[in-house]
């Protein structure tokens, strides 16, 4: 009876090794959760940018993965909301082996998991949206905003009027208005603005626009009593092309509206119809065709497996932004591998210090087939947006083309040092001790 | 025969008068608090805390507040959210200001300073009624979320509004972990449902339920309307501000006032119009339903395969159907229908 006991003892445990390694065999594959939106009031950018994401982990994939690991990824659909994002993260943050990174695209969600990612070891990105202070990363070791937060981006958009105007010494005296959407969103550029509204002295209106926005008669009113120089929309979802229809009603030249990159999209000027021609807005991605993306048409949707149901949005804003997403992420567990071992799964530590140590050159953009695509990026520990390069887009009645030839680079300096002030203020109410995390 | 009541006889008014009369559902709730207090937090997985049980639990509180307000005393209000969003931002300034400041006592203040705002804003359920008050308890929503984000003060002068709450930490305890935060929540919410059981049983229950089923009956036998109105404002706006103070501590940890906005306030509603109006057991129904069911739902579609905007679409389709269904065939929620089976139970097998 005994022998029988411990004989069934060890099969058990021969069995359950064999299973363990059979696991370990079909965990080969690095998990990344996908928290998206494909419903509501922002599906358009939602379905746009994660359906990009999914099309380059196809490309990956099909290209044989990252040194031969593959990707694997769930999607959630959050619908844009905080706590339906939350609870997406939870189900699948232990899944597949752990999740790699997270990018919620949302300020809400990036808010509601900001002090879970780094308790739970999953590196966060914010690409262009989120608290711009995280780009410190001895305060936030585990938050990402790459390429450039909504501080660099302000910086860039002043940066621009300036060189319009002919210098930013010329900017004094003039009038800019941020039409904003009432949130955190619109009102996370305040401290830039302000501190160049001291330092080049034009006159800065901030009117804000109630969520949805679908009615800013009494906004434009105001705008054109105020008659200003420039306006600066900073908006999101259907206030986009609300602003760019009334714009035109009450006779105010789009030229001179200037959009953040959320209100920079075919889903943003299409609705809007002419009345959208000569509109301008930021961008981080230059609006084009690249190699990347026709390897995409050719090897994915060729094939069937791509993730969008109209091809012709293949190449759009929103569209290019989350190969851009996705090709950063790539790198970064790229950079991790190279570290600690190619053809490794790699845990959500490692990726951090991928993401850390990231160096996209031109030469790498080039060999990714997305030269000039986005800004080149290296980030550090002290520096985890890597870039603050913006660019300039106007729509043209069918596409958008880029106006600005280079890339554009706001006050660095400055952004820097109210990262630094704000990221502390931060670690102080957190009692946090600022430091690097090691390799 | 599970509910056979044969043999409990009521021989004082002691056993008369108590919460459950019932000895099952003494046996139940003791053993479903036990359950909840001593086996949940050794079995349950943090995905089950932090993404179930404490947004349950939060929600319930919430949708608690609101049936005291709606279901007993009558006074409908789409402002929920903004009281909760009073209680969190109160909480927090509180933490951060007071040097050494309890934070039990920091919800409780946070809990006052959303039951003042709730009197100011209930007085003028004075005069109008139905949907004339849901339309200004309307604007408490849009008020107080404007004047969140407009005074930099209450968030301490982050420039976005958003604010991040501070470490939970009660007698040097430090609560971290998920399954900590869900035995706060957990004691909190005990506390208070029982507290609210009792106030609904009392002198000040009643007189809600009076003013609720007819004001100027209520006046004539001796109720004061507007004292009685405005202790459910009161109460009400309390319950939801500790909710608030909850959801941003315990729950989400960084908040922005966006976060409290009217769809809050819907979906607090829905929990109560399906959990029941006028029950304490249909808050909690009512919240367990809305939280889990777009969960169970997308866990559904995901198994079969099909795409995620099905599952979203279908969610909406359930509950809009859902709603119309209470609202017509069963106003009284879920917890009613827990009472239809209950009663049904207690004569099974011999109806008659």
């Amino acid at each position: 009876m005994k022998l029988k006991f411990a004989k069934a003892m060890i099969v058990s445990a021969v069995a359950a090794t064999t299973a363990l390694t059979g696991a370990l065999a079909a965990a080969q594959e690095q998990f990344i959760p996908i928290l998206s939106y494909r419903v509501g009031l922002y599906a358009a950018g939602g379905s746009g940018f994660y359906g990009g994401a999914i099309d380059y982990f196809n490309l990956v994939n099909a290209n044989g993965g990252i040194n031969g690991v593959k990707i694997a990824w769930e999607e959630c659909e959050t619908e844009y909301n905080a706590t339906r994002g939350v609870e997406c993260y939870e189900r699948l943050k232990k899944k597949g082996g752990g999740a790699s990174l997270v990018e919620p695209l949302s300020t809400g969600i990036a808010y509601g998991i900001l002090d879970r990612v780094g308790v739970d070891k999953v590196p966060m990105t914010t690409l262009g949206y989120g608290r711009s202070d995280a780009a410190n990363g001895q305060v936030f070791p585990y938050v990402f905003p790459l390429i450039t937060s909504y501080w660099s981006q302000a910086a860039g958009m002043i940066k621009y009027l300036g060189d319009k105007a002919g210098g930013m010494d010329k900017l004094r005296g003039k009038k800019i208005v941020h039409l904003y959407h009432d949130s955190a969103f619109g009102k996370e550029p305040f401290p830039v603005l302000e501190a160049y509204e001291k330092s080049l002295g034009f006159q800065l209106v901030k009117i804000p626009v109630p969520h949805p926005g679908n009615e800013q008669n009494s906004q434009w009113l105001q705008i054109r009593q105020a008659n200003p120089d420039y306006v600066i929309l900073w908006g999101w979802g259907v206030m986009n092309a609300v602003a760019i229809k009334t714009a035109a009603r009450v006779g105010f030249p789009r030229e001179k509206m200037l959009g953040v990159w959320w209100a920079g999209s075919e889903e943003d000027t299409i609705p809007a119809g002419d009345a959208a021609k000569g509109y301008t807005t930021m961008t981080f991605n230059t609006p084009g065709n690249y190699p990347v993306i026709d390897e995409i048409r050719k090897k994915v949707y060729a094939t069937g497996k791509g993730n969008l149901s109209d091809k012709d949005r293949v190449g759009s804003v929103y569209h290019m932004r989350g190969i851009t997403a996705a090709m950063l992420w790539i790198e970064g567990i790229r950079n991790a591998q190279n570290k600690y071992g190619k053809g490794k799964v790699m845990t959500g530590e490692q990726i951090r210090w991928g993401l850390e140590n990231l160096n996209v050159d031109e030469k790498r953009q080039r060999e990714l087939g997305a030269a000039n695509m986005f800004p080149t990026i290296k980030t550090s520990c002290q520096d985890h947006e890597g870039s603050g390069a913006v660019k300039v887009q106007v729509w043209d009645g069918k596409a958008w083309k880029a106006v600005t030839p280079n890339w554009i680079i706001g006050d660095r300096a400055m952004v820097q040092k109210m990262v630094a002030e704000s990221s502390a203020k931060y670690a102080a109410e957190k009692k946090i001790t600022p430091a690097c995390l090691p390799g | 025969m599970i509910y056979r009541e044969s043999g409990q006889y009521k021989t004082t008014y002691e056993t008369d008068t108590q919460i459950f009369p019932i000895a099952q559902d003494r046996f139940a709730v003791v053993a479903l608090l036990v359950i909840a207090f001593l086996v949940t937090p050794f079995v349950a997985t943090p995905y089950m805390f932090s993404a179930i049980l404490i947004p349950f639990l939060i929600f319930s509180l919430a949708a608690l507040g609101l049936n005291i307000l709606t279901g007993y005393a009558g006074q409908i209000s789409l402002g929920t959210a903004a009281f909760m969003a009073v209680g969190a931002f109160a909480s927090y300034n509180f933490m951060l200001r007071v040097p050494g400041m309890p934070i039990l006592l920091a919800f409780v203040l946070g809990g006052i300073c959303a039951a003042m705002v709730g009197i100011a804003f209930g007085l003028p359920s004075l005069r109008i009624r139905g949907f004339y008050l849901a339309a200004s308890t309307l604007a408490t929503q849009f008020f107080v979320v404007w004047c969140l984000t407009k005074v930099p003060w209450f968030t301490n002068n982050s420039s976005s509004g958003v604010i991040t709450a501070q470490q939970i930490e009660i007698l040097g305890y430090k609560f971290d972990s998920p399954a900590e935060k869900y035995l706060l929540v957990l004691a909190i919410v005990s506390v208070l449902a029982l507290l609210a059981k009792n106030m609904v049983r009392s002198t000040v229950g009643r007189s809600w339920m009076a003013v609720r089923d007819m004001d100027v009956a209520a006046e004539v036998i001796g109720f004061r309307v507007m004292r009685t109105k405005l202790i459910a404002f009161a109460v009400s706006s309390f319950y939801c501000g500790i909710a608030g103070a909850l959801f941003a501590y315990c729950y989400v940890g960084t908040v922005e006032p966006e976060a409290y906005n009217l769809d809050l306030s819907f979906r607090i509603l829905f929990m109560v119009i399906i959990g029941g109006l006028g029950s304490i057991l249909g808050s909690f129904f009512g919240a367990a339903f809305i939280v889990l069911l777009p969960i169970v739902l997308s866990m559904i579609v995901h198994v079969t395969g099909l795409p995620n905007s099905v599952t979203s679409n279908l969610e909406l389709m359930v509950f809009g159907g859902l709603i119309i269904f209470f609202l017509i065939v069963e106003p009284h929620g879920l917890a009613r229908l827990w009472q239809i089976g209950k009663e049904k139970l207690r004569l099974w097998p011999f109806p008659h």
